[in-house]
C-alpha cells in the first residue's frame, strides 16, 4: 500500500510529465486522446444536428403534396447531404470518438497509442466536413445521394464539381476512420491492463475490437470506388463509362462492399455501449459472455457477405440471389442472440431504470422493429415490390436510429459524468427519451405505409389524392417532436455541464476501469498501472490491484502481450506538437487541389512529405553534439 | 476514489522492443491490411472488367516485358540486402545499419528510374479504355507504395547520419524493412495481372 505523500509527490511528478500546452498552443498541438474525443464528440454532434436540420426541411416540404418550398435541384442536395453527413460525418467518427475517449482508459494506459496520428485524424476530419459543408452552401454541395450510384454521378449527368466535392470528403473522412481503426487494434491488442486477459476484455472493447478491423478491410472499397470515379471525371478513366466496356455495377459492387458493412460498423460500437450499460444497471455481469463475443464476431464476418442484397433490383443470377437472401437473414442470428442475453441479463438483476437504460429499452423495441423490416427485405419478391420506396427508408432508420443513434444517446447520459466531472439532469433526461422514442415512431412508422402504398424515396414533392398526404403530416409532425427532443438534450448537456451535481470517480457504481479514476480523468489517467483479476474488476473487491514502476520523468505508456496480458514493454508516448495539424492542412490542401488538378496529387505530396518530416524529428542531441560533449568529459576526467 | 495496493513493478521492463512486441509494428500491419485490401479490390475490379471487355486488352497489345521483368527481378532481389539490414538493426550495430539503409534508398531510386521506364511500355493510355484504366490503377497503386517506402528509408538514412540511434530507432528500421517486404510481396500479383494478365485472359 501507498502513503498518501507518496502519492501527491507521483501525482506532481506525472502531471508535470504529461502536462499539455495551454491557451492556443494547446487548441493546436493537443495530442491527449481525451482533448482530441471531446472535440470529435462535439464536431460529430454539430454535424448531426446540421444533418438533422437538413432532415427537418425535407419533412417541411413533403408535409403537404405540391408544396413549393424546396425545388427539386435544391432537394437532391438536401437529400444527399443529409445521408452524407450522417453516415459519413456524424456516425462513424463519433462511435469512434467515443471510442478515442473510453478505449484507453478502459485499457488503463495513459494516452492512446500513436497520440500523434489520433490528432492528425481528427483534424482531417475536420477540415472534410467543412469544406463539404462550405461547398453546399456555395451551391455545390453534392446531389447525387449518399452512394452516388454512376451513369448520374459520372460527368455526363453530373457536370461541375458537385460530386467531386462528394467524392474528395469521403477520401477525408475514410483516412480519418482508418487512422483511428489502426489506432483501436494496437491500443485493444498491445496496451491493456496486465491481467485483462482477452477472455476478460470488456465488451465494448471486442465491439471496438471487431469494428476497427472491419474498417480497415471495409473502407478501402469506398476509397478505390471514389478514387475511380473521380478519375473517370477528371482525367478521362473508363472505370464505369459503359459506352467503352466500363460498368455502372462496378461502382455499387465496390460501394456496397463498403456500404454494408459501414451499418454495421456504426452498429457493433453501440452494441458494446449497451453491453456496458446493461450490466452496470443490472447490476450483474452480461449473461453468457463468450457468446456475445463470438456474436460480436459473426456479426463483423457475416456483415461482408451482405452487399449484394443493396443490389437484388440490378438483374443477378438466381444463385446469387438465393445466397446473399439467407447470409442476410442469417445475420439476425448473432443480433438476436444478443438481445435475448441483454433482456435475460436485466431480467436476472437488479435494475435501475436511469436514462441510459431507458434509451437501451428504445433501442431493444426499435432496433427488433428495424430488424425484422430488414428480414422482410432479405427476401427477393418482397425488396423488389418496395424497392427504392419509402418502406426501406422505414426501415434503415429504424436499424441506424433505432441501433445506433439510442444507444448512443444512452451512452452520453451513461459517460458524460466520466467526461465532465457533472451528473445530466435525470428528469431532463426522461423527456429527452420519452420525445424521441414517440417522435422517432411518428415520423418513421408512416413510412413503412408510404412505401407500400407506392412513395418513392428521393421525390422533392408529390400529387394530391394518391393516399400519401396524410401519412406525409403525421411523418412531419413526429419529426417536429423529435426537433424538440434534441433541443431538451441540448440545453440540458450545457446546463448540466455547468451545473450538474458532482459525479465523482464512480457514479453509477459500474465495473470497468475507467471508473476507477477521478471524473473528468487526470491528464494521464492513471496514477498506477491497473491490474485486472476478473472480468469485472471494480467488482472484484475492495481496493484496486495496481502496477508502480510506469515513467514518471518522460512520457510511457505499456505494452502487454496479447492473450494473456503480461507486461512485456515500456513504449515511449509522443509529446504535443503542431506537426499532427500542419499535416492535415497538407493534406487538406492536396485533396482539395485535386478535385480541380490531377497533377495536384503530385505537387501536393511535396508539403505532405515536408510537415511529415517535421512530426518523426528528432528531438535530442545530434551525433555530433554527443560526441563533443564525451570528449568533454573525457578531458575532464 | 477507490483505495490502491501495488501487487507489483514495471521499471525494470525493457523501453523498446521489435516485431510484434512493438507497438509501431502493429500501426504498421495495420496500414499493410489497409494498403492490402485496397489492392485486393483493385485486383477485384481488374477480373470485373475483364469479363466486360473483350479482347483484352482492346488493343491486342500487352504492355513490353523488358521493364517489368528487370523490375521484377531487382525487386525481387533486394530482399537480400533488406534482410541483411533487418538483422544488423536487430543486432543494432550502428555502421552496417546506416550501410544497409544507404543501400536499400539507393535500390528504391533505380526502381522508380525502372518504374518510370515501365510506364512508358504499358502500351495503353489510362483514357483508352477500362483496360487501360486499370491497369494504370495498379501500376500508379504500386508505385506510390515503392515512393512510400524510398522516402521513409531517405528520411531514416539522414537521421540516422546526425542523430544517433537509439533502441527504439533500430527497431524503427527493422520495421521499415518489414515493409518493404510487403512492397516486393504485393508487387507478384499486380505484375501477374499487369504483364501476364493480358497475354492470358
Amino acid at each position: 500500500m501507498s502513503t498518501p505523500l507518496e502519492d501527491e509527490v507521483l501525482r506532481e511528478q506525472l502531471e508535470r510529465v504529461w502536462a499539455h500546452p495551454t491557451g492556443w498552443r494547446g487548441v493546436l498541438m493537443a495530442v491527449d486522446h481525451k482533448v482530441i474525443a471531446r472535440r470529435y464528440i462535439a464536431t460529430a454532434f454539430v454535424f448531426f444536428f446540421l444533418a438533422g436540420a437538413l432532415a427537418l426541411l425535407m419533412r417541411l416540404q413533403l408535409s403537404r403534396p405540391e408544396s413549393g418550398l424546396i425545388g427539386p435541384d435544391r432537394y437532391n442536395q438536401l437529400f444527399s447531404m443529409h445521408g452524407t453527413t450522417m453516415m459519413f460525418l456524424f456516425a462513424v467518427p463519433v462511435m469512434e470518438a467515443v471510442a478515442v475517449y473510453l478505449v484507453p482508459l478502459m485499457c488503463g494506459a495513459r494516452n492512446i497509442c500513436f497520440p500523434r496520428l489520433n490528432a492528425y485524424g481528427y483534424w482531417v476530419y475536420l477540415f472534410g466536413g467543412i469544406m463539404i459543408w462550405v461547398a453546399f452552401a456555395l451551391n455545390i454541395g453534392p446531389e447525387t445521394g449518399w452512394f452516388s450510384y454512376v451513369p448520374l454521378a459520372g460527368p455526363e449527368f453530373s457536370p461541375g464539381k458537385r460530386t467531386d466535392f462528394w467524392a474528395q470528403m469521403v477520401t477525408f473522412t475514410e483516412v480519418a476512420a482508418l487512422a483511428v481503426a489502426v489506432q483501436l487494434v494496437a491500443q485493444i491488442l498491445k496496451q491493456r491492463a496486465p491481467g485483462m486477459t482477452l477472455s476478460r476484455m470488456p465488451l465494448f472493447l471486442w465491439a471496438m475490437l471487431v469494428t476497427a478491423f472491419m474498417v480497415i478491410f471495409a473502407m478501402p472499397a469506398v476509397m478505390v470506388a471514389t478514387t475511380f470515379l473521380i478519375s473517370d471525371r477528371l482525367v478521362g478513366t473508363q472505370f464505369y463509362n459503359p459506352a467503352e466496356g466500363g460498368d455502372p455495377l462496378l461502382w455499387q459492387h465496390l460501394f456496397w462492399f463498403f456500404g454494408h458493412p459501414e451499418v454495421y460498423i456504426i452498429f457493433i460500437p453501440a452494441l458494446g455501449m449497451v453491453s456496458q450499460i446493461v450490466a452496470t444497471f443490472s447490476r450483474r455481469t452480461i449473461l453468457a459472455y463468450p457468446a456475445m463475443v463470438l456474436a460480436l464476431l459473426a456479426n463483423g464476418l457475416l456483415a461482408f457477405g451482405l452487399w449484394v442484397h443493396h443490389m437484388f433490383a440490378t438483374g443477378l443470377p438466381r444463385l446469387g440471389n438465393s445466397f446473399y437472401t439467407s447470409a442476410s437473414m442469417m445475420i439476425a442470428i448473432p443480433s438476436g442472440l444478443q438481445i435475448f442475453a441483454w433482456i435475460a441479463t436485466i431480467w436476472d438483476g437488479k435494475p435501475r431504470f436511469r436514462t441510459p437504460l431507458l434509451f437501451v429499452i428504445g433501442f431493444i423495441v426499435i432496433f427488433v422493429l428495424g430488424g425484422l423490416t430488414g428480414v422482410m427485405l432479405a427476401s427477393v419478391p418482397l425488396d423488389l415490390q418496395v424497392h427504392d420506396t419509402y418502406f426501406v427508408v422505414a426501415h434503415f432508420h429504424y436499424v441506424l436510429i433505432g441501433g445506433a443513434v439510442f444507444p448512443l444517446f444512452g451512452a452520453v447520459y451513461y459517460w458524460f459524468p466520466k467526461i465532465t466531472g457533472r451528473m445530466l439532469d435525470e428528469r431532463a433526461g426522461a423527456w429527452n427519451f420519452w420525445t424521441f422514442f414517440i417522435g422517432f415512431n411518428v415520423t418513421f412508422f408512416p413510412m413503412h405505409m408510404l412505401g407500400i402504398l407506392g412513395m418513392p424515396r428521393r421525390i422533392y414533392t408529390y400529387k394530391a389524392g394518391l393516399g400519401w398526404d396524410g401519412w406525409n403530416l403525421v411523418a412531419s409532425l413526429g419529426s417536429a417532436l423529435i426537433a424538440i427532443s434534441m433541443l431538451i438534450f441540448v440545453v440540458n448537456i450545457l446546463v448540466s455541464a455547468r451545473r450538474g451535481k458532482i459525479a465523482g470517480g464512480n457514479p453509477w457504481e459500474a465495473s470497468s476501469l475507467e471508473w476507477a479514476t477521478a471524473s473528468p480523468p487526470p491528464v494521464y489517467n492513471f496514477l498506477r498501472t491497473p491490474v485486472v483479476t476478473g472480468r469485472e474488476p471494480l467488482w472484484e473487491g475492495d481496493d484496486l490491484p495496481v502496477m508502480s514502476g510506469l515513467g514518471d520523468t518522460r512520457r510511457e505508456t505499456l505494452c502487454v502481450t496479447i492473450v494473456e496480458a503480461e507486461p512485456d514493454v515500456r513504449q515511449k508516448s509522443a509529446p504535443p506538437t503542431i506537426w499532427p495539424l500542419l499535416a492535415a492542412l497538407a493534406t487538406t490542401a492536396l485533396f482539395i487541389g485535386s478535385i480541380f488538378h490531377e497533377w495536384a496529387v503530385v505537387w501536393g505530396a511535396i508539403p505532405v512529405a515536408i510537415t511529415l518530416c517535421g512530426w518523426f524529428w528528432p528531438g535530442r542531441p545530434t551525433r555530433r553534439a554527443v560526441k563533443a560533449e564525451t570528449s568533454l568529459e573525457e578531458r575532464a576526467a | 476514489m477507490i483505495r490502491q495496493r501495488i501487487v507489483g513493478d514495471l521499471s525494470h521492463l525493457p523501453d523498446h522492443a521489435f516485431g510484434p512486441r512493438s507497438l509501431m509494428w502493429w500501426g504498421i500491419l495495420g496500414f499493410m491490411l489497409i494498403e492490402g485490401a485496397g489492392f485486393l479490390l483493385a485486383g477485384g475490379a481488374y477480373f470485373f472488367l475483364v469479363g466486360h471487355v473483350q479482347p483484352w486488352p482492346p488493343s491486342q497489345t500487352p504492355p513490353a516485358l523488358t521493364w517489368g521483368a528487370a523490375f521484377t527481378i531487382l525487386i525481387l532481389l533486394s530482399e537480400i540486402p533488406n534482410a541483411w539490414t533487418n538483422i544488423q538493426a536487430h543486432r543494432y550495430r550502428d555502421g552496417p545499419t546506416r550501410v544497409g539503409l544507404i543501400l536499400m534508398s539507393l535500390i528504391g531510386a533505380v526502381l522508380l528510374a525502372i518504374r518510370f521506364l515501365e510506364f512508358q511500355a504499358l502500351n495503353t493510355r489510362w483514357d483508352a479504355d477500362p483496360y487501360g484504366s486499370i491497369v494504370w490503377a495498379l501500376m500508379i497503386l504500386h508505385t506510390a507504395h515503392v515512393i512510400t517506402d524510398l522516402g521513409d528509408t531517405l528520411y531514416i538514412t539522414v537521421v540516422s547520419f546526425i542523430w544517433p540511434f537509439d533502441g527504439g530507432e533500430y527497431a524503427g528500421v527493422a520495421d521499415n524493412c518489414v515493409y518493404w517486404r510487403f512492397v516486393i510481396l504485393t508487387w507478384l500479383p499486380i505484375a501477374g495481372l499487369v504483364y501476364l494478365g493480358p497475354r492470358l485472359l
